[in-house]
C-alpha cells in the first residue's frame, strides 16, 4: 500500500527494473561478443573458404558485431569481384 | 573418491573466501572429510577467516614443488578433526603453479577426502584457471549488484567452455528489505538472467563481520541468519532436498514501529 502510493505520486521506477534492463543489454553485448583474436581468425576463414567459390575484394572485406535492437548479429560486407567457379 | 568443487565469482569481494570457509565447515560439521585449498596464491585469506594462521609451516607452492610433503603442509583444524587447510603461499604469485599441477594435486587429495573446495582469485587469467582445473563442480557467488551479476554471467560462460559440471549460483549479501522495496534485484531475477541452478540464498549479515574477527566460520553460530544459510547449502551439496525458505527482513526497530502503525504490507 505504501509502496503503491509512493509509485503513483511520481516516485521513479523501482531501481531494480533499471538494473535488470541495463544487464540485459549488457550481456547480451558480452554473450555474442569475440575476442579481438578470435575475430580475426574468424575473418580469416571466411576469406579462405568463400573464395574458394568467389574472386573477393580483400580490402573491403569487413566482418564485425552489430546490435539490431533485441539481438546481436554478424554482419559482413563481401565486395564480389567476379566468381570462380 | 572424493569430489571438487571450486568456488569462484570473477569480480572480487563478493564473498568466496567466506562461502568457502562456511561451506567446509559446514560439511566437517556434518560428518564429510573435507580439505580446503587457498589457491588465490599472493594474496592468502582463507587461513585466516578460518583462524588458522598460526598453524601455517608449508603451502600449496611448497608442495606442488616438492619441497614438502603433502601431510605436512596440510593444517588440521582443532574444532573439526575431519577439517584440513592447505594454504596458499604468500610470497609467491599465480604463475608458481600451472593447471596441470593443481589438477594432479586435487586429484591426490580426491583419494583421501569426501570433498576438496577450491578458493579461486578474482579474475579470469591463470589463477582462476588453477582454481578450475581440477575442480568437478563449480560454484559461482554473486551479489545482486549489475557489476557483480555481469561478471558471473562471464565466469559462467568460461565455466560452460571449459565443460565444468554445470554450475551452480549462490546469491550472497542479498537484503530482504531493500529487495521488498524494489531498490534490490530478487532471487528470480537473478535466476531468469543467469540461467543456472539455484544453490543457496545468504542474506546480509554482521555475524559474518563478527565471526571472521574471530577466526570462526558463522556457520558454527546457531543464531546467525547467514550460518543458517550455509548449513542449508551444505545439506544440498550432501545430497539432500532443503527448500529454499522466503526471503525474511531483518527486524529493525523501524519496521516493527512500521508494522504497530499498521503501516506494512
Ligand atoms: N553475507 C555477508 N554479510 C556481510 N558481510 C559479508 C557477507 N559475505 C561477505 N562479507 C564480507 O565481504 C568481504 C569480502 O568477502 P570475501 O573475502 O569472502 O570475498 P572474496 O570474494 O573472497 O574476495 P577476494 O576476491 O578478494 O578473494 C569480507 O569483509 C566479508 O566479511
Ligand atoms: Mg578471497
Amino acid at each position: 500500500m505504501f509502496d503503491l502510493f509512493a509509485r503513483v505520486f511520481g516516485r521513479e521506477d523501482a531501481s531494480k527494473d533499471v538494473a535488470k534492463e541495463r544487464l540485459r543489454l549488457v550481456l547480451m553485448h558480452d554473450r555474442g561478443s569475440l575476442s579481438p583474436q578470435a575475430l580475426e581468425d574468424l575473418k580469416n576463414d571466411l576469406l579462405t573458404v568463400i573464395s574458394k567459390y568467389l574472386d573477393i575484394d580483400q580490402e573491403g572485406f569487413q566482418v564485425d558485431f552489430s546490435r539490431h535492437d533485441e539481438s546481436m548479429a554478424l554482419v559482413a560486407n563481401i565486395p564480389i569481384k567476379r566468381r570462380r567457379v | 573418491m572424493g569430489e571438487a568443487i571450486v568456488i569462484t565469482s570473477g569480480k572480487g569481494g563478493v564473498g568466496k573466501t567466506t562461502t568457502t570457509a562456511n561451506i567446509g565447515a559446514g560439511l566437517a560439521q556434518a560428518g564429510s572429510k573435507v580439505a580446503l585449498i587457498d589457491a588465490d596464491i599472493g594474496l592468502r585469506n582463507l587461513d585466516v577467516v578460518m583462524g588458522l594462521e598460526n598453524r601455517i609451516v608449508y603451502d600449496l607452492v611448497d608442495v606442488v614443488e616438492g619441497f614438502a610433503k603433502l601431510r605436512h603442509a596440510l593444517i588440521k583444524d582443532k574444532r573439526f578433526e575431519n577439517l584440513q587447510l592447505l594454504p596458499a603461499a604468500q610470497t609467491r604469485d599465480k604463475t608458481a603453479v600451472s593447471p596441470e599441477q593443481m589438477k594432479d594435486l586435487v586429484e591426490t587429495m580426491k583419494e583421501e577426502f569426501d570433498y576438496v573446495l577450491i578458493d579461486s582469485p578474482a579474475g579470469i587469467e591463470q589463477g582462476f584457471k588453477n582454481a578450475v582445473a581440477g575442480a568437478d563442480k563449480a560454484l559461482v557467488v554473486a551479489t545482486p549488484e549489475v557489476s557483480s551479476v555481469r561478471d558471473a554471467d562471464r565466469i559462467i560462460g568460461l565455466l560452460e567452455a571449459y565443460e565444468k559440471h554445470k554450475p551452480y549460483l549462490i546469491i550472497n549479501r542479498i537484503r530482504p528489505a531493500m529487495v521488498k522495496r524494489g531498490d534490490m534485484m530478487d532471487i528470480d531475477d537473478m535466476i531468469e538472467i543467469l540461467a543456472i541452478e539455484l544453490i543457496g540464498v545468504v542474506p546480509e549479515d554482521e555475524a559474518i563481520v563478527i565471526s571472521t574477527n574471530r577466526g570462526e566460520p558463522a556457520v558454527m553460530n546457531q543464531n546467525s541468519r547467514a550460518g543458517e544459510a550455509y548449513r542449508q547449502i551444505t545439506r544440498r551439496l550432501r545430497g539432500e532436498e532443503v527448500p529454499f525458505p522466503k526471503l525474511e527482513e531483518e527486524s529493525s526497530l523501524f519496521g516493527r514501529i512500521r508494522r504497530m502503525m499498521g503501516l506494512k504490507g
